[in-house]
């Protein structure tokens, strides 16, 4: 699941991916006529809209991508950059950009591209652009008031205007599409020529905003990854014999007292409830977080076995297919719930003085177990947290 | 030889949203240049005048928040890369050569002076505006930043409104 950096590829692989980013980014560019200044400006005289053509279709493109690969569970999106939203800065920003680019004829990207080609002009703007960096720095005190004011932090545009991912990318492909077409007709009328598109040409770019559509159409007709595993999970839940994979309170604590580093014990109960009693060296994942990424290491454990537990044995049953799901590791669930293990254990009463041989034994083992585990706890206090694999919000932006 | 056509425009296009794409599943985050503008820059202040660097605040929340030197940043790897995917591609279509490219009416000299100012009102709009037409806007627009789609509608609507102001710079 992406992003891959850095659960696949390191920090440091990742410059060499920002290499190769790069070489791909500065060929497109270069090979759609950006490193020509006069191709660039031509869209704001109407004569040649190529930036709106290209810079439109690859945003398209790669939204729709974005959108394709979420809806599939390949791309976790609470993860990824979000330009975050600081909404005076970025109008006064973008006003001095655009005056930068009508007068330079450039903006960064290009202008390092056609600088890379030889072009003395696009060598002056990227000198002209590290000498507006300085004077923001220098100035940085006189821009820091605008620079900071209404800070919106990473808000989508979709929120913003109360729809749905899909119907957003949907709204922006068709008005991609107008676009491409009226500014073709304004194209012909500034250069003067009444040029009829080819059939060939008419049935390619067609099939192509077809196929555009279509993906939108499939993401909207199949149900997401998250919605599919849950469907999957609940039908599970009703099928499946999970008798086998029960164990009892007793077979737990001797597994605990005996092996509590080969086992991972997890409470998917709430984190209040949680906090007020829990069992020895078990951790928290409530189950409605348990598809978060930062659990995936500790559920997938080859070595380790994981015993669920809640509640109730709905829940821990539903945990317990969950982590099957993911693979790997042996699963196990609870036989009794929360209370019933500590009514068992930590709150353990002495059978009464007729009582079997039997029933003195099983007391007898559970007094013993709960000293044990409780001494265990003691002893590895601070050597039994888990390790989480942290989830950091990746940087970006330019 | 005669240098090659360019690309069909869409086509360009596309290519370039399955990189941009690529970038975003792989590393989380978009492409972007003029970041890499200002790490170079600041790079070269804290190379030429460290006393002045120390005593500039900005700077040095910079250099602290780049424990690895400002030159050890993704968007300085990625510029590199544009520079050697342009380069080459302009050798494969026969464009790369040493060239200053004008209006008609304008000279040479008055071209650099204006790519120069034209270049400082965008490193410094680009600073403000958190990134510039790859990083904020483009980039933005794929991941439907709510911020980078408002600073791609200012730079573009701010270049028609002054468009009809530089036609002298362009046009005949």
């Amino acid at each position: 699941m992406g992003p891959l950096v850095p659960f696949i590829f390191s920090n440091e692989f990742n410059l060499i991916i920002a290499l190769i980013a790069g070489i791909g980014f500065g060929f497109t560019l270069e090979q759609a006529g950006f490193s020509s200044t006069k191709k660039l400006v031509g869209l704001f005289y109407g004569y040649d809209f190529t930036v709106l053509k290209v810079f439109f279709t690859a945003g398209v493109t790669a939204m729709i991508g974005v959108v394709l690969l979420a809806h599939f569970g390949l791309l976790d999106l609470s993860l990824i950059y979000i330009n975050p939203t600081f909404l005076k800065s970025a109008l006064v920003g973008g006003a001095i950009m655009g005056l930068g680019f009508i007068i330079g004829g450039f903006c960064p990207g290009t202008s390092v591209c056609a600088a890379s080609i030889g072009k003395l002009d696009g060598l002056a703007f990227v000198f002209g652009s590290a000498l507006g960096v300085m004077v923001f720095v220098e100035g940085y005190p006189l821009f820091e008031k605008i620079y900071l004011a209404d800070a919106w932090g990473p808000v989508l545009i979709n929120e913003k205007l109360g729809m749905s991912k899909l119907v957003f990318a949907f709204l922006l492909t068709a008005f991609a599409v107008i676009a491409f077409y009226v500014t073709r007709i304004i194209e012909n009328r500034v250069n003067g020529v009444q040029a009829k598109m080819p059939k060939e040409k008419i049935i390619i770019y067609s099939s192509a905003v077809g196929v555009a559509f279509l993906v939108l159409f499939i993401i909207a007709i199949t149900p997401d990854s998250k919605t599919r595993l849950e469907s999957r999970i609940n039908r599970e839940l009703q099928q499946k014999d999970v008798t086998s994979v029960m164990i009892s309170p007793d077979k737990l604590a001797n597994e605990i007292v005996n092996n509590y580093y080969k086992i991972n014990i997890v409470d998917v109960r709430s984190p209040e409830a949680f906090k007020a009693y829990h069992l020895p060296f078990a951790i928290n994942i409530p189950l409605e977080k348990m598809s978060a990424r930062e659990w995936k290491t500790i559920l997938k454990q080859k070595h380790k076995a994981n015993y669920f537990y809640a509640d109730n044995q709905q829940d821990a049953k539903k945990a317990y297919l969950f982590a099957v799901d993911l693979g790997n590791a042996d699963n196990y669930i609870l036989s009794e719930s929360a209370v019933g293990f500590k009514k068992m254990f930590t709150d353990l009463v002495p059978p009464a003085e007729n009582a079997g041989k039997n029933e003195q034994n099983i007391y007898n083992f559970r007094r013993k177990a709960a000293t044990d585990m409780a001494t265990l706890v003691e002893a590895l206090k601070n050597s039994t947290q888990p390790v989480v694999a942290k989830t950091t919000k990746i940087k970006g932006g330019c | 030889m005669k240098p090659s056509k360019y690309m069909n425009p869409y086509m360009a296009g596309f290519l370039l949203g399955l990189v941009l794409l690529g970038t975003i599943y792989v590393t989380g985050r978009g492409l972007g240049a003029s970041g890499a503008v200002k790490s170079v820059t600041l790079a070269a202040v804290v190379d030429v005048a460290p006393q002045h660097a120390a005593n500039t605040p900005y700077i040095k929340s910079y250099t602290e928040e780049h424990p690895g030197g400002p030159l050890k940043d993704w968007l300085v790897f990625e510029v590199i890369g544009v520079v050697i995917g342009a380069f080459f591609s302009g050798v494969l279509s026969n464009r790369a050569g040493i060239k200053l490219e004008r209006g008609p009416n304008i000279t040479n000299r008055t071209r650099i002076i204006a790519a120069i100012i034209g270049g400082a009102l965008f490193g410094l709009g680009s600073q403000l505006g958190r990134g510039c037409t790859s990083g904020a806007a483009l980039s933005g627009m794929a991941v439907m930043s709510f911020g980078g789609i408002i600073t791609m509608l200012a730079i573009f609507g701010s270049g028609y409104a002054f468009a009809w102001f530089f036609r002298k710079l362009w046009l005949k």
